[in-house]
């Protein structure tokens, strides 16, 4: 991309030429006022010109004698007026006006390619060529990174066909991949609406809910999970969702029957198993409160990206602060992430940024309190 | 050239537009200071160097823009402007008009047009004096330097995102409509014109005189700028009214106010350059209009692009952003203002005029527009200031408005015929109102007319319609009056003879009569609402309107639900209006389309609300009689802008004789001044 420089460079001497041209010709020529502007240009010009149209609007008839008379004596009076005013001495000779005109190229010389070059160099990007549309289109493919060249397609497609549901069934599994949550959610609720429900569907729906709500198990999110089970009793992912929104409620015995019956339902070699055998144990008590992020299904990305939009959450609101219910929902998903000692440390700066005002204090220590936070943090921040 | 030389060409086009653009602001800062230091040291030659530079800045200027549409054509999303307000299934003449359906890109429309008119003054040798024009072009240049760092700093729209998305977000739907693609340029010619005459005021003051030839100079700038901000804001109002579905053409918005303001006070200025060029009187004042005109400008566009107030016209809020305007509006303002405190006891006044003359019925109008512009200011910042010094929001809404508004406009527009009539210096109020007898008694008839077949209904209609008439009558009047020969061809002969201002003055007059009819109208106008079944009647006024049935319909980057309506008028169907509700999927939001039918210059309006499970759906139906003069008048009143703007002869305004010597004046008529 060096070429792009040499278009730069041309660019700035025909910029610095087109001002310094003017200045090149010889003052003599450009001192020499041509007629037309001699006649209009100067204020007694201007009133000469005004007598003159007076003279032939007379002759046409638009203006009755006496009147043009009125009016010529008016001009007159102002042609007089202007030419009595003196005239400004001509600067346009002399050793004073060639060192003027040196300092003034030099100024255009140095001035506009540094000014140019500094703005551009600053906001800039030189080496980024453009991209347009189709050539990406024809890049992404020719590279077989066909993923996103695939939902860019499926994408226009959908925007002519809007009712097609096997498009919309298609493409929510893949925004949620690429970390598009809300996508993926407008997706299978697109998909739901057009193909009606479907327990594999439902489930993926309520997964994409969790994911967007940073791990919490919403009530729309149960909804779905709930509507899965109404139509698949042995779904593994509704289940399993649905005891960790108990368990999230703080409804620990519902947790406990949920958990146990997948645990007892299993089969030996399901790779879910030792995730539900975890959250039994740690409902007991014989285990640390490690629970892992998401359910079975979500692979470590997920549970990554999760993560982030946590830790992402936590940072916004401790720089910029947020409502209650942003901070609730923070002090949660530390405690979902089995993240104790960070949940605390949301709590107590929940507690200093809400101002001890009970009232928009109260969704944050709801949720203190269902998740046995309350106690123990509560006695520290209690004077 | 070969396509793999285009296409090389192509890559680095978006950059070199970028680069365009910080060298045009490296011009425009050479513009602001060479011109200036020539004109003080009367260098000639140095002075030249103003046009060259003006003409590169536009060059320079137009390239970027070009690049930018080029980007937005080809849907380039490696530019963050373009993935913020483009799509690729949008279709092309949005992704054109898009360019500029946002901050950064209509900021860059703002510079475009402000290099435009920089260029046009360089280019114009023999319309302005020399010193005056270099000038002129170095504050120009300031402008455009100080908007230009503003675009570069806090909105550039070449800022660039690697890797580049997929898709873009779509620009908001309520844009995507064909009036985007002229309101917004239209609204910009009409204010950014007014910078080149704070110019030219800013060029007087600096050098310290002021004539009639700066009148001169000024007036075609003025007039162009005015008419294209008029017909700017009558096209945006025509565009809420069929967009939003509410069925109003004004909300006293302050977005709309912030246009109206400079509206107003250029339409003062309009009428004073006229008194200064003719009259060589007015002078100060009319300096001083010049520079209250262009900062309402500055401050509507503060208003609109700080994020003060929000509304489909801020696109999006950035403190940066606001700090900087307002930094500019500081600057320009204030400057000018205290230059002019500076300067202005130095110009010499000019002539002399009786309180009853053409001059002082100019004077009356820029009294009562002033005051006009200052109250629409007041009821526009006052909440703003209320809400920043107390957090507490109030609204003032039409009522305001309407109280205090229209007692000013009205007398105002009393005035309007008289001043067409009286002559320059000293005029002759009984003559004048002899002369207008005929146009009163026509609008009282007319006003008796819509009285009687109104009956009953709102008071103050016939009388707005009366006072529309009785403009239109005095602009017809005064054309007649002074055409008026021995025979009907000697008449036709002189009226043809006329000066293509005095036409202009009569037909923008004429135009304000036809707007205040359809605005008077308005009162009359009927609004029903219904849910209605498959085959439900609704009633507006003397239609009716019939649901045939809801049916789905697909855009190219929508869907929509349209309702038929079969609209009779008894018993006998007159037009089919479909009306509809948009769904933009890449927004996730719905956009109302009302359905129009025009009957004359009245319309049947229909917009669409909620639709029910069973195929019922909320229809909004109105009745607008006359409502398109309102739009009308305002093209009229451009039109007599233009035509006057034609007209470039060189103009005094001579006093009328002295009753006694009127008898020797012979068969012409007195009044017959070559004026406007």
């Amino acid at each position: 991309m060096t070429a792009i420089w040499f278009i730069f460079a041309l660019m700035t001497g025909l910029a610095v030429l087109a001002l310094l041209w003017p200045m090149s010709r010889r003052p003599a020529l450009a001192a020499a006022v041509p007629e037309g502007e001699a006649r209009i240009a100067t204020e007694t010009g201007f009133y000469r010109d005004q007598l003159r149209e007076i003279d032939r609007d007379a002759a046409r008839g638009l203006l009755a004698e006496p009147e043009a008379e009125a009016a010529r004596a008016e001009a007159a009076r102002r042609l007089l007026r202007a030419s009595r005013e003196p005239g400004r001495p001509a600067g346009a000779f002399g050793e004073p006006a060639l060192r003027r005109r040196r300092a003034a190229s030099a100024f255009a010389l140095s001035t506009v390619p540094l000014v140019a070059l500094l703005i551009y160099g600053l906001y800039g990007s030189p080496d980024l060529p453009a991209q347009p549309q189709a050539e990406r289109l024809a890049h992404a493919r020719a590279a077989g990174n066909d993923l996103a060249a695939a939902v860019t397609q499926i994408e226009a497609h959908l925007a002519k066909a809007p009712e097609d549901g096997r498009g919309w069934t298609v493409l929510a599994p893949v925004y949620l991949r690429l970390g598009r949550v809300e996508d993926a959610i407008k997706a299978y609720e697109n998909s739901l609406r057009i193909l009606g429900d479907d327990p594999g569907r439902l489930a993926d729906y309520g997964e994409a809910l969790v994911a967007a709500g940073d791990g919490v198990v919403s009530s729309k999110a149960r909804d779905a999970f709930e509507r899965a089970l109404k139509q698949d009793s042995k779904a593994v992912k509704p289940q399993f969702y649905l005891a960790r929104a108990a368990e999230q409620d703080g409804n620990r015995g519902e947790a406990r029957t949920r958990y146990a019956a997948m645990a007892a339902a299993a089969p030996p070699e399901a790779p879910w198993l030792p995730m539900v055998r975890d959250s039994l144990a740690r409902l007991d008590g014989t285990a640390p409160a490690a629970a892992p992020a998401t359910g079975p299904a979500i692979g470590e990305e997920q549970r990554g990206m999760i993560r982030g939009m946590v830790e992402g959450l936590a940072q916004r609101l401790a720089e910029k602060g947020g409502t209650p219910e942003e901070w609730a929902r923070l002090v949660r998903s530390f405690m979902v992430l089995g993240e104790r000692p960070k949940a605390e440390a949301a709590l107590a700066q929940a507690r200093t940024a809400l101002g001890g005002d009970a009232g928009r204090l109260a969704p944050v220590e709801e949720v203190a309190r269902e998740t046995g936070l309350g106690e123990a943090a509560g006695a520290k921040a209690a004077p | 050239m070969d396509l793999n030389a285009y296409r090389k060409v192509a890559l680095v086009l978006i950059e070199v537009g970028h680069y365009a653009l910080a060298l045009a602001l490296a011009l425009s800062l050479t513009q602001m200071v060479m011109p200036v230091w020539a004109s003080r040291a009367g260098d000639p030659v140095l002075r030249g160097v103003a046009v060259p530079a003006a003409l590169a800045t536009f060059a320079c200027i137009a390239f970027a823009f070009a690049a930018l549409t080029y980007a937005h054509v080809t849907s380039d999303f490696s530019v963050q402007n373009v993935v913020e307000n483009s799509h690729s299934m949008k279709p092309l003449i949005y992704k054109i008009s898009g360019v500029w359906g946002n901050h950064e890109g209509s900021m860059m429309l703002w510079v475009l047009i402000l290099a435009l008119f920089g260029a046009v003054v360089a280019l114009a040798r023999n319309a302005v004096p020399p010193t005056l024009r270099a000038n002129t072009l170095g504050v120009q240049a300031a402008i455009t330097a100080v908007f230009l760092l503003f675009i570069l700093t806090t909105s550039n729209p070449f800022a660039r995102l690697n890797p580049a998305p997929m898709e873009g977000r779509d620009l908001n739907p309520l844009l995507q409509d064909p009036g985007l693609a002229i309101h917004p340029p239209l609204l910009y010619l009409g204010y950014v014109g007014f910078s080149i005459t704070f110019a030219f005021a800013i060029a007087a003051l600096i050098e310290g005189r002021i004539d009639a030839a700066w009148a001169r100079a000024v007036r075609p700038w003025t007039l162009a700028a005015w008419c294209f901000l008029t017909v700017g804001i009558a096209m945006g109002s025509y565009w809420a009214y069929y967009e939003l579905g509410w069925g109003g053409w004004w909300f006293w918005d302050p977005v709309e106010n912030a246009s109206l303001m400079p509206w107003l006070a250029g339409t003062a200025l309009v009428h004073s350059t006229v008194v200064m060029e003719k009259r060589d009187a007015l002078k100060v004042w009319t300096v001083l209009l010049a520079i209250l005109t262009f900062s309402l400008s500055l401050l509507g566009t503060f208003l609109v692009r700080s994020g003060v107030l929000t509304s489909v016209h801020t696109f999006a809020t950035d403190p940066a952003r606001g700090t900087f305007i307002l930094g500019i509006l500081v600057l320009f303002i204030g400057g000018s203002l205290a230059l002019y405190a500076w300067r202005a006891p130095t110009l010499r006044q000019g002539g002399l005029f009786a309180p009853i003359s053409r001059e002082g019925a100019l004077v009356m109008n820029n009294l009562f527009l002033s005051a006009a512009c200052a109250t629409v200011l007041v009821g526009t910042l006052y909440p703003l200031a209320l809400e920043s010094l107390t957090g507490e929001k109030i609204s003032v809404g039409p009522p305001f408005f309407n109280l205090t508004f229209l007692p000013l406009a009205v007398p105002l527009l009393l005035v309007v015929p008289f001043g067409q009539t009286l002559s320059w210096k000293r005029g002759d109020l009984a003559a004048a109102s002899q002369r207008l007898f005929v146009g009163f008694a026509l609008a009282l008839a007319v006003t008796l007319i819509a009285i009687a077949v109104t009956w009953g209904g709102p008071v103050g209609a016939p009388l707005g319609i009366g006072l529309g008439a009785y403009l239109i009558l005095g602009a017809a009047l005064e054309i007649v009056t002074r055409a008026k020969g021995k025979t009907l061809s000697l008449s036709l002969r002189r009226a043809a003879g006329l000066p293509r201002s005095a036409w202009g003055t009569a037909l923008a007059h004429a135009g304000v009569g036809v707007t205040v009819i359809g605005i008077a109208a308005q009162a009359w106008s009927v609004e029903s609402l219904a849910t209605l079944p498959r085959g439900g009647e609704l009633r507006a006024g003397p239609y009716v309107a019939v649901l045939e049935g809801v049916l789905p319909r697909t855009g190219p980057n929508y869907t929509e639900t349209v309702a038929h309506l079969t609209i009779r008028e008894g018993g006998d169907p007159v037009g089919v209006l479909q009306p509809g509700k948009r769904f933009y999927a890449s927004r996730n939001m719905s956009v109302s389309e009302a359905g129009l039918l025009t009957v004359g210059a009245s319309q049947v309006y229909a917009s669409v609300g909620e639709t029910g499970a069973d195929g019922s759906v909320g229809i909004r139906l109105y009745y607008k009689p006359l409502v398109l003069l309102i739009w009308l008048g305002a093209v009229v009143m451009a039109l007599g802008g233009g035509l006057s703007l034609t007209d470039r002869r060189f103009r005094v305004g001579a006093p009328a004789l002295k009753p006694a010597a009127r008898d020797a004046a012979g068969p012409v008529p007195p009044h017959s001044v070559p004026a406007e």
